[in-house]
């Protein structure tokens, strides 16, 4: 895990590395191409690429612990707008009515309980019956969202609040509330997962399960809060984004599992558990990003954003394999 | 018979690996109709011998016949084209296909455009089949059979074209004993059918019972033939073993101290029954027997990895129910599992955390872990066990199996165990590493820790045991208390012959 050699460098430095060289490509190819009127790495460009990497990223932080955990989660954008309906929705319950602007407060911890719930059911269901993560929280993706439609059918549910709005787009040294959110939880889960008992038994266990149990480590517990904690996450990403937007469509979030996962494994998280950072994956996060505002500051369109990150994203795993292959002993199947 | 043409015959095969002579020189022929076994010893080179025939490796030195025509084996299906073919002891075939595809995997009869002729593919199955004499038929599916009946099905493999030579390779390890009787069937029929026999076992009584002759591997050369019907137990054994190796425990029996563990009438399903030893503080207790004979299991079961069906733990004369790693290790019971790399491990960490794993649940300063405290116990115990790595940042993957073995050692250690059972102390460590883990396990012993050591290495247990208790299929046989040992009625007891079964 701590291994300071030379390919170890490369590898935890790869990411970096890359968004080095988006900046480069994006600010040369802008002089030739692109239609706006001021530089790419301008500085205000840069403090909007964080903000709008937040909701993907916060998730994403929460996606690369239960994925060195040894499971996956992806439930995670049905978790997300279900946080999100709850929010919005209840502000406007009767039996709120008399908090004023209080019932801000009470909206944001009804939506962060909502997604440590749904978190917690997927952890649990996950230890007690021993399915693999990906079966159960497949279904949880598509339950939680039936949840969501049954709230209020194909309807966006809204509710704004001006001093909600204010409190979204509070602004310190330039940097919104979204990016202050997602610099936090970077932090503190980095902080969890390299310094705190948790993190250490979590990469024990998503790289060799049966030693960790041999080693007595409480499997179950471990894992059921990582998925309390990216319920928590995915509620959190909702609260930061839908306060200032004040309405959220049911198919909200969609697809937000795998953008997640690209940027974890961007990032150099393996998918098979044991090893991965979540500096790494905030390197993935702002990579993307990266690519689709430096895509479509050169003028290129939407579709063709999604596949240079598909192309980029097998690129990126195979050289990924290259560099870690060790000499030949590796099977030929 | 010595009249005949030999079905396959091996002149002075050689294999070596780097360091190690693995095969010196092995010749040895199976006539067509004759029931060959082979013998040794673990790691007297009977599956060296094996991979050879299959083309898995190439000798340097040697030639192989096959009806006294030169044969370059390159590999097994290159093999089976010849007409050699393997009744491996792990089954390899697919589950969700039927018997027939199985059989036939690989070589499925074609009609044209490449469709399979599925008529002649049952046809042809249940024709085999009906020479094996088995209740199921080609459409069975093979996830659903027995697993003697998925040897069957391996077995039918090996007929689908003209046999010559079968070698079978410890075909009964999991068969019951009705399964057995018929396999033993299907082996005199192929035999009447002038099929050339190898049989590779363990079991004397089965070598007595179905074999013509007998040839004996002992550390990779070849030590002789005998006619199974002019021999005896006593006269194999001595082949096998016949080494003259340094067994004197070259020290006084320890002072032995109060009963750490004790067991009684400890059973768990099929795996092992009726299990009584006790464990003193200061010895070292060796386990010895044929793989499967559940001696891992037991420990398993002390480690609350397995629950028991019948019987009873106690520690230091406090009964235990032990149903979780957790407890057993909050009880000062601590498992050196037989594969350090799966069970023991966490290949990607660093020395100093894998040293630490159990324990790391206490060594917190607020909420962070005490890296301090972590690096103090990590070195503490790279002096006392000399574990060779460059630093603890070292990931643990990149040690040798010596060292690898020192640091889950060492785990345990840490933990300050009152029991410490090894399994497999030295699987896959070279020589030099293996005398000082020997050595290590007498010295714990001397500090007053109760020891158990199971070992599939005659030398080892006897090496390191002050007391062996040697086991077969699934019971104790025979206890040898201190001094009481010799290679003879140890080989005996573990091939069930000879034991007391209810030794004191």
């Amino acid at each position: 895990m701590t291994k300071p050699t030379l390919s170890g460098l490369i590898k935890n430095g790869a990411i970096w590395g890359f968004i080095v060289l988006e900046l480069i490509f994006f600010s040369v190819a802008g002089h030739f191409w692109s239609m706006s009127e001021s530089a790419f790495m301008d500085f205000g460009n840069m403090l909007l690429l964080l903000k709008q990497s937040a909701p993907i990223g916060i998730i994403a932080v929460g996606m690369t612990v239960i994925m060195i955990n040894g499971n996956i989660d992806l439930s995670v954008g049905a978790t997300y707008a279900l946080s999100a309906v709850v929010m919005l929705d209840s502000m406007s319950w009767p039996i709120f009515a008399g908090l004023g602007d209080w019932v801000i407060p009470v909206a944001w911890l009804l939506a962060l309980l909502t997604g440590v719930t749904l978190g917690l059911i997927n952890g649990l269901i996950v230890w007690k019956t021993g399915v693999d993560a990906f079966i159960v929280t497949l279904g949880a993706m598509l339950g939680y969202r039936g949840l969501v439609f049954m709230y209020n059918g194909e309807q966006p549910t809204y509710h704004l609040n001006w001093t909600m709005v204010d409190i979204a787009e509070a602004n310190v040294l330039g940097l919104e509330t979204p990016s202050l959110v997602l610099i936090a939880v970077v932090v503190i889960v980095w902080l969890l997962m390299t310094r705190t008992v948790h993190g250490r038994n979590a990469y024990a266990i998503g790289d060799n399960r049966e030693a960790a149990v041999n080693a007595g480590i409480r499997v179950g517990p471990h894992m059921l809060l990582n998925f309390a904690l990216i319920g928590f996450l995915s509620a959190l990403s909702a609260v930061a984004f839908y306060s200032a937007s004040g309405s959220v469509n049911p198919n909200d979030g969609t697809l937000f599992e795998l953008w997640a996962i690209t940027a974890v494994v961007l990032g150099g998280t393996k998918l098979t558990g044991g090893s991965g950072s979540i500096i790494g994956t905030f390197g993935g996060v702002i990579a993307i990003q990266l690519l689709r505002k430096g895509l479509g500051y050169i003028g290129a369109d939407t579709e063709t954003v999604n596949l240079v990150i598909g192309t980029i994203l097998i690129a990126v795993l195979f050289l990924d394999k290259q560099l870690n292959r060790k000499g030949q002993e590796e099977l030929k199947v | 018979m010595t009249d005949q043409t030999p079905a396959l015959r091996l002149e002075n095969i050689v294999k070596t690996f780097p360091g190690v002579r693995a095969l010196g020189g092995v010749s040895f022929e199976v006539f067509p109709g004759e029931v060959h076994a082979l013998m040794g010893e673990n790691g007297a080179g009977k599956s060296t011998l094996m991979k050879v025939l299959g083309g898995i490796y190439q000798p340097e030195e040697g030639r192989i016949f096959v009806e006294e025509v030169q044969t370059v084996m390159t590999s097994p299906l290159q093999a089976k084209a010849k007409g050699v073919m393997f009744i491996h002891q792990e089954l390899s075939l697919a589950e969700e296909l039927s018997v027939a595809e199985n059989v036939y995997l690989g070589e499925l009869p074609r009609k044209s455009f490449g469709r399979v002729d599925w008529a002649r593919l049952y046809a042809q199955t249940d024709e085999i089949l009906d020479r094996l004499k088995v209740s199921f038929n080609a459409r069975t599916r093979v996830g659903d059979l027995s697993i003697a009946n998925q040897q069957m099905v391996e077995i039918a493999r090996a007929l689908t074209v003209e046999a010559k030579a079968v070698i079978f390779d410890e075909p009964t390890a999991s068969l019951t004993d009705a399964e057995k009787v018929v396999l033993f069937d299907v082996i005199s029929d192929l035999r009447a059918d002038g099929v050339g026999i190898v049989y590779i076992s363990h079991r004397m009584e089965e070598i007595f019972k179905i074999t013509d002759r007998i040839s004996v591997l002992r550390d990779g050369e070849y030590r002789g033939t005998l006619v199974t019907a002019e021999t005896d137990e006593d006269e194999i054994t001595q082949m096998m073993i016949g080494r003259s190796l340094d067994l004197s425990r070259n020290a006084a029996p320890v002072e032995v101290g109060e009963v750490a563990l004790r067991v009684e009438g400890l059973s768990c399903g099929d795996l092992f029954q009726d299990v009584s030893f006790e464990l003193r503080q200061g010895e070292v207790v060796g386990f010895y027997g044929l793989v499967g004979a559940g001696r891992t299991e037991i420990a398993e079961t002390l480690f609350g990895l397995r629950t028991p069906s019948s019987g009873r733990i106690f520690l230091k004369d406090e009964e235990l129910k032990i149903s979780s790693p957790i407890e057993a290790i909050g009880h000062g019971i601590s498992l050196v599992p037989e594969s350090r790399k799966e069970q023991g491990l966490i290949l990607g960490m660093n020395c100093r955390d894998n040293i630490t794993l159990p324990q790391v649940d206490d060594m917190t300063a607020g909420p962070f872990v005490a890296d301090g405290a972590e690096v103090a116990i990590f070195d503490q115990y790279r002096d006392r066990l000399q574990i060779k790595t460059p630093s603890w940042r070292t990931s643990v993957g990149s040690l040798s199996g010596g060292n690898q073995q020192k640091i889950v050692i060492g785990k345990w250690l840490a933990m300050r165990p009152d029991v410490l059972i090894v399994d497999e102390p030295t699987r896959g460590i070279d020589v030099g590493s293996k005398s000082e883990i020997h050595n290590l396990l007498r010295d714990l012993a001397a500090q007053g820790y109760a020891v158990m050591v199971i070992s599939s290495e005659m030398p080892e247990v006897l090496h390191v045991s002050d007391r062996i208790i040697a086991m077969y299929h699934g019971r104790i046989m025979r206890k040898f208390g201190v001094g009481e040992v010799t290679e003879d009625s140890l080989v005996q007891a573990i091939s069930g012959i000879g034991g007391d079964g209810q030794a004191a």
